[in-house]
């Protein structure tokens, strides 16, 4: 079977068919960005972009996202050049342990996308600002990050957005 | 050597390895690739007490190495923590305990031959209750860390008899799980004679030695790598079974095991924070001077080790009483063993003295703050942070006051914790060009570690931090001290501190120079203490009973603060770990199962972003220079202490309410709160 991770194809061979998305990744491609915390879709760890969208790659098996554009955190940036996401992180010292902070970041990525179209979180209500500050942290909420860097994060990703 | 005027001690440098950690390059320890590398899956015990007759093993389970049990298991040496006495015995003394070892060539093929496995258990009755009058419980000798059980002076019930005001309350503090987000993981490799383990803990030097001593080795043949950790909260101090059992299934199968631990073990084999009912009694005069304590803490222990939360010890520490009882009582269940989480002893403890103190505040109608301000006479530093937090959060000012469906209301506690450094080693060596080495085998859980020992060389050796190669997070550098009790910078940037002033010492005739801190740490001054005050504005829907936490607000003083970015950091870390604990963490018992039911990320609640709202810290910054060369006291936990009180605290100044066991749940305060307009 074959994968489209970062733009590059691979091609994995005796796949067991019963290998997450996640286990993949870090096992077989020895992409280890993408973080397993739960393994149930419970924290957000494992957070990668699927065409784009954030998912979670540990309720997802591989073998299902043959025709996917898988993006990992290792995968954003350009030529060296850290994405502002990252960028933000790093001037907010949005992290301590820094296990959450791939998911946080392709989670955060995901998230400015879907802002960018007008989608509305559980927060949202008629007229209001999508990146709030209560609406960051609404639309965050399924990474958990149990050094508790949320208040960092919070002006890392409104950089990221340019405000 | 060149010198620099700038002083990097101080500075907010950035983590040197944040460019790893957010773009994924950081390796913690279940990611450095192995070749024929074997996956261990642990099959736990279903029962909480019992015997294990038997394991039996579908012989057709594909790609599976080997199933190792007490039968088939090679004997180990026999440790001082019997929790890693993995597969020795028939013997079940939680739910939860490793049984049997599965190890196979995949993580698909090892977790279902794991299901598949049939184990054949006696099982007996358990006993998993705490409760403050079981009949078993005693009175240890010791507390952790290594604290008298009891104590007693002056005459506690003849000063509580004769006080003009008085509280006697009981306050509870459920299971706590330390959660850190990677959960505990070892890749294990023999190479030869020697032991590879690249293992996710708090003490790289500490686990060589134990995992040594149980493979018969001694701690310089077994490697241990820990570059990054994510997060250990206490739950990575010690080797912990995952650690052993890769060890054994790679001794096994002659190829390197990897053993991540599921979420769902990480509630029992690696540790947690024990409950606790605690009794506080209060003797005071009118105007709020404290007269008498008692302040008494039931608490429990496993089968296997006696590990006990020394939640009143803390109340010997912060204001001077002249009549003073503390006491610990223990029940030893058919439990997983409580280990060290974040402050143990002072996060729970100071919940029970500062709610109680704002019980007495209340019953006095004295200012909070003015109360423990009347009660801490030789404490500057303390008031200090009382006052001065009072003032930059507005304390003045707290106005109760309804808003829609919601109560807003003010809190406020006080913090303390142990100032203290541990026996560590550093070296320094000179590359040339004004270049150097630092290397001590200290971990850094996301503490800033590596970056605030950088800073501490490079103005010791009087060059910019980029000349600073630091080297951390392996047990073959010089032996380094746990990371843990908030001892970690006192004690590795002492020990460098030492070795960089040999190498000036030594005016270029040497290249190297190493320095043990044993001696000067075993005269560090004693009973020093880092202090806080913490406030808290709530606001509590009297529709749903939801406490949110509008804005919390901490005040420290931890000395001299290495690198107010990372420290920042830190205080928010553990005030927001202080918020789970009031409102969110517990671990709920299943007596018939004997365990915790909600044990994932799901049903177990920590805080979430949506969580945070308006939260800062700020601190005095003024250094303690007799303790330790950098005049630094550890502040990794002492945000979690009092920050759980003060939210607590201002939950009954919003509603009248007093939870006196947490957390904070809606079910709780609902039924108390009057109807919304
Ligand atoms: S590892 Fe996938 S959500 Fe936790
Ligand atoms: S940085 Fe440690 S869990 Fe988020």
């Amino acid at each position: 079977m074959r994968l489209t991770v970062n733009g590059a194809q691979h091609h994995l061979v005796g796949l067991d068919p019963r290998t997450t998305l996640l286990d993949a990744l870090r096992e077989r491609l020895h992409l280890t960005g993408a973080k397993n915390g739960c393994d149930h879709g419970q924290c957000g760890a494992c957070t990668v972009l699927l065409d784009g969208r954030r998912v979670n790659s540990c309720l997802i098996l591989a073998i299902t996202q043959q025709d996917a554009e898988i993006t990992t955190v290792e995968g954003l940036g350009h030529k060296g050049e850290p994405h502002p996401v990252q960028q933000g992180f790093l001037d907010h010292d949005g992290f301590q342990c820094g296990y959450c902070t791939p998911g946080q970041i392709c989670s955060a990525v995901g998230m400015l996308d879907e802002v960018g179209k007008g989608w509305p979180s559980a927060a949202t209500s008629d007229g209001d600002d999508l990146l709030s500050d209560a609406e960051i942290r609404e639309r965050m909420s399924g990474n958990l990050c149990r050094c508790a860097a949320y208040p960092n994060m919070v002006p890392a990703i409104r950089q990221a957005a340019g405000r | 050597m060149t010198s620099t005027s700038a002083r990097a001690v101080g500075s907010p440098l950035a983590r040197l390895e944040g460019p790893a950690k957010v773009s994924g390059a950081a390796r913690y320890a279940a990611e450095y690739p192995q070749d024929h590398l074997a996956y261990g899956w642990i099959v736990a015990s279903p029962v909480a007490r019992g015997r294990l007759d038997a394991v039996l093993t579908d012989p057709a389970e594909e790609d599976v190495l080997a199933v190792l049990w007490h039968g088939n298991a090679p004997e180990l040496e026999k440790p001082d923590d019997p929790e890693l006495a993995v597969l020795q015995s028939d013997e079940i003394r939680y739910r939860g305990q490793p049984l049997a070892l599965v190890i196979a060539t995949s993580i698909e093929a090892a977790r279902r031959a794991a299901q598949a496995v049939q184990l054949e258990i006696t099982a007996e009755d358990h006993d998993v209750e705490l409760r403050a009058d079981h009949p078993d419980r005693y009175t240890p000798e010791t507390v952790v860390p290594d604290a008298p059980a009891t104590s007693d002076t002056g005459d506690v019930d003849a000063a509580l008899a004769g006080a003009p005001v008085t509280i006697d309350v009981v306050y509870e503090t459920p299971a706590l799980h330390n959660n850190p987000m990677e959960p505990h993981a070892t890749i294990a490799r023999w190479d030869g004679q020697d032991l590879i383990l690249y293992d996710s803990n708090q003490h790289p030097s500490g686990i060589a030695e134990t995992v040594g001593a149980i493979f018969g080795l001694p701690a310089e043949r077994v490697h241990v790598v820990t570059e990054h950790v994510g997060g250990g909260f206490g739950s990575k101090g010690s080797a912990r079974p995952n650690a052993v059992l890769a060890a054994l299934g790679s001794l096994v199968t002659g190829r390197p095991v990897q053993i991540a631990l599921p979420r769902q073990a990480m509630f029992s084999m690696v540790g947690h924070r024990a409950p606790t009912v605690q009794r506080i009694r209060v003797g005071a005069t009118r105007d709020g001077i404290l007269t008498a304590i008692d302040h008494q803490t039931c608490t429990q222990s496993s089968r296997l080790f006696e590990f006990v939360e020394s939640a009143s010890v803390v109340t010997r520490e912060v204001y001077p009483v002249p009549n003073l009882r503390t006491g610990h009582q223990v029940v030893r269940l058919d439990m997983p063993t409580p280990r060290w989480m974040r402050a143990p002893g002072e996060a729970p403890g100071m919940v029970g003295l500062e709610c109680a103190l704002d019980e007495l505040a209340a019953e006095l109608g004295v200012d909070p703050v003015e109360l423990r301000v009347r009660n801490s006479p030789e404490n500057p530093r303390y008031v200090e942070c009382l006052r001065s937090g009072a003032e930059r959060f507005g304390w003045s000012e707290r106005d109760r006051r309804t808003d829609g469906e919601w109560l807003i209301g003010f809190g406020m506690a006080g913090a303390t914790y142990p100032a203290q450094a541990m026996p560590s080693t550093a070296r320094v060596r000179a590359l040339g060009n004004d270049e150097y080495e630092v290397a001590i085998a200290a971990a850094d859980l996301g503490t800033g570690a590596r970056t605030i020992l950088t800073q501490i060389a490079a103005d010791e050796l009087g060059v910019p931090v980029e000349q600073i190669h630091i080297r951390i997070g392996n047990s073959t550098l010089p032996q380094a001290s746990v990371a843990g009790g908030s001892s970690g910078s006192a004690s590795w940037g002492w020990a460098v501190t030492g070795a960089c002033r040999e190498l000036r010492a030594a005016g270029g005739s040497t290249e190297e120079a190493t320095f043990d801190t044993t001696a000067l740490v075993q005269q560090q001054k004693e009973g020093r203490h880092a202090s806080g005050a913490h406030f808290a504005e709530v606001r509590v829907s009297t529709v749903t009973g939801e406490v949110r936490v509008s804005r919390l607000f901490g005040m420290f003083d931890g000395g001299r603060i290495l690198n107010p970015r990372t420290a920042r950091s830190q205080f928010l870390g553990g005030m927001i770990m202080g918020m789970g604990m009031a409102l969110h963490e517990e671990g709920v018992l299943d007596p018939a199962q004997g365990t915790w039911v909600n044990h994932d990320l799901a049903e177990y609640h920590i805080p979430t972003h949506a969580d945070v709202e308006w939260i800062d810290a700020a601190w005095l910054d003024a250094p303690e220079s007799d303790l330790n060369p950098m005049g630094s006291k550890g502040i990794g936990e002492i945000g979690i202490v009092g920050s759980p009180a003060a939210i607590l605290n201002a939950i009954w100044h919003a509603t009248g309410v007093r939870i006196r066991s947490l957390p904070a749940r809606l079910d709780k305060l609902l039924p108390a709160l009057p109807s919304p307009r």
